[in-house]
């Protein structure tokens, strides 16, 4: 016993008691430069980018429709066109991607099946999106014979979001407690009583978050629409909500972004930056909106 | 005769956790299960409602007769499992309000009419000695109860499908001694209702309930006997003895 009785703690500063104050205050500064070096950058390219919008941002850019080559006028039409991709493409992957991991994580046992299932789901997250954008042309725009069309678009949006979503749900299915589902089963309760009743409703908060996070990778890539149904110019009413039919082809934010700043010449310099300031408002809207919701569900959350 | 079971056996992989058990439990006793850990006291709970169908890996044979059917071979595990109920050891009040945990099983059942609800509610948070602390607040959470209030209340969920075998697994090791003396009260209570199967660490609490009581070590039966015998001096065999008064397990 007495053999490893613990040295007598005094109040001195021993050196070593200094050294240790000194580390634990170099260990916190750099810590905290590491967190700021995170902020530095994104508010310097929001600042700069609205700096550089400025002459060009108003309400008219907004509805406006591109006149002269792109080098007068709004960005109307792209605007709608990332809104149809974003929805189109959401309202197939959610569904699909919630539904599928309810079942992975809920439903499933410990197979073959399901470690080439959970595989897949990695491995499709980790696939670049000019790879999605070869696999979409392939598949909706020759094999399933959509063409060129916001269908074959929102549907190559759909497979690159899919995996994440699957992902993202699973996370929050798996942070409900496996005790709640064990006391239902004792009860007697169905596995489909049991999600309804206590696994969707402590996870239906995360779930969303994941699925709307998505909303921001489907409106800000470029590569996958534009194979496939994104177009450089296409005419459409100034103000028009439904200027599109699924079949059509469509403009874009990413797109017309990449467009004004690299393939015309003598573009009025702040409507790069204003297309920017849009596409990042749209993005910043919608995750704001899911950080709500967050926070509203977890009000909510029982335990 | 409520529970028949013939030669019970399980595997987890390649790990025995029963190696061919056999034993009756009869209608109305409390029948005590006694053992140190991995003897398979838990594990056989679990082939009783068939939660085991939830483990993955196991291999189970033999026979449970429960009603004239085998429960191992039983299609509808549901109704099984709201005819035998289940306390798991450690409290779980449902994220939930008092009210819906207590009415949960009776709902899936297919039961929506209030009056009957309320009904069966009351009577089951009267059975678990807890109605009158929590008359008053019946719509507040399951989740904020202390723990021995909520293992209170799961055991009102589990008398709530009027269960004819109730299990309890170990259900004092997460409350005060207090709480423990109170929910024994209520199994003593129970027992003119039902078949109570008490699984427990505590020897003396099977010895205090225990009309019988089966000694399981690594998953065999080293002594099925009445109580009085069990726990007396000259038991069957002198490893009860050793287990029972602690000098050995």
């Amino acid at each position: 016993m007495d053999a490893i009785a613990p040295p007598v703690t005094r109040f001195a500063r021993t050196p070593g008691v200094a050294r240790r104050e000194r580390l634990q205050a170099v260990a916190k500064w750099v810590f905290f430069t590491m967190a700021l070096a995170m902020i530095v950058p994104l508010v310097a390219i929001v600042v700069y980018l609205l700096v550089q919008a400025a002459p060009s941002l108003n309400w008219e850019f907004l509805v406006e429709v591109p006149k002269k080559g792109m080098r007068e006028g709004g960005i109307w039409p792209a605007f709608v066109g990332t809104l149809y991709l974003v929805a189109i493409s959401l309202a197939i992957a959610a569904p699909i991607g919630v539904l599928a991991a309810i079942y992975l994580n809920e439903y499933s046992r410990e197979s073959w099946f399901n470690r080439v299932i959970n595989l897949a789901v990695i491995n499709l997250a980790g696939v670049p999106s000019i790879v999605h954008a070869l696999f979409g042309l392939g598949a909706f725009v020759y094999a399933a014979r959509f063409g060129y069309s916001i269908i074959s678009a929102s549907l190559t949006l759909a497979i690159m979001t899919l995996p994440v979503i699957i992902a993202s749900t699973r996370e929050a299915l798996a942070s409900v407690p496996m005790s709640f589902r064990e006391a239902c089963w004792n009860v007697g309760a169905t596995r489909w009583q049991t999600i309804r009743a206590v696994v969707l409703p402590n996870s239906i908060s995360g779930i969303l978050t994941g699925v709307i996070l998505q909303v921001s990778r489907a409106a800000g890539e470029t590569a996958p629409i534009m194979f496939t149904g994104a177009v450089f110019f296409k005419a459409v009413q100034r103000g028009d909500w439904f200027p599109y039919r699924l079949g059509d082809q469509c403009m874009a934010l990413s797109m017309h972004l990449y467009t004004v700043s690299t393939q015309v010449p003598n573009v009025r310099e702040s409507i790069p930056y204003a297309t920017a300031v849009v596409l990042l408002g749209s993005v910043l809207l919608v995750n704001a909106t899911a950080i709500a919701v967050r926070v509203w569900l977890r009000g909510r959350k029982k335990w | 005769m409520t529970l028949e079971v013939r030669d019970l056996r399980l595997a987890y992989g390649a790990r025995e956790a029963l190696r061919g058990i056999s034993f009756d439990v009869n209608r109305n006793e409390i029948f005590g299960v006694i053992g140190p850990a991995q003897s398979g006291k838990t594990s056989l709970l679990k082939c009783l409602n068939r939660t085991i169908d939830q483990v993955a890996g196991t291999t189970l044979s033999g026979t449970i007769r429960f009603d004239g059917e085998d429960v191992l071979r039983l299609r509808d595990v549901f109704s099984l499992r709201r005819r035998i109920g289940m306390v798991a050891p450690l409290p779980v009040g449902l994220p939930m309000s008092i009210y819906d945990n207590v009415a949960f099983a009776p709902r899936c059942a297919g039961m929506h009419h209030r009056a009957d609800l309320d009904a069966i509610v009351e009577r089951c948070l009267r059975q678990a000695a807890l109605w009158d602390e929590v008359k008053d607040r019946l719509p507040s959470l399951g989740t904020a109860l202390s723990g021995g209030q909520q293992q209170r209340l799961t055991i009102a969920r589990a008398l709530s499908h009027q269960p004819e075998v109730l299990c309890l697994d170990e259900f004092s090791i997460a409350i005060d001694p207090v709480t423990t003396m109170r929910i024994e009260d209520v199994l003593r209570e129970l027992r003119g209702e039902m078949t109570i199967i008490l699984v427990t660490n505590l020897v003396q609490q099977a010895r205090r309930l225990a009309d019988r009581t089966m000694f399981l070590w690594n998953g065999e039966i080293v002594e099925l006997g009445p109580s009085s015998v069990v726990f007396s001096d000259t038991p069957a065999s002198r490893r009860t003895y050793e287990y029972v008064n602690g000098i050995f397990g």
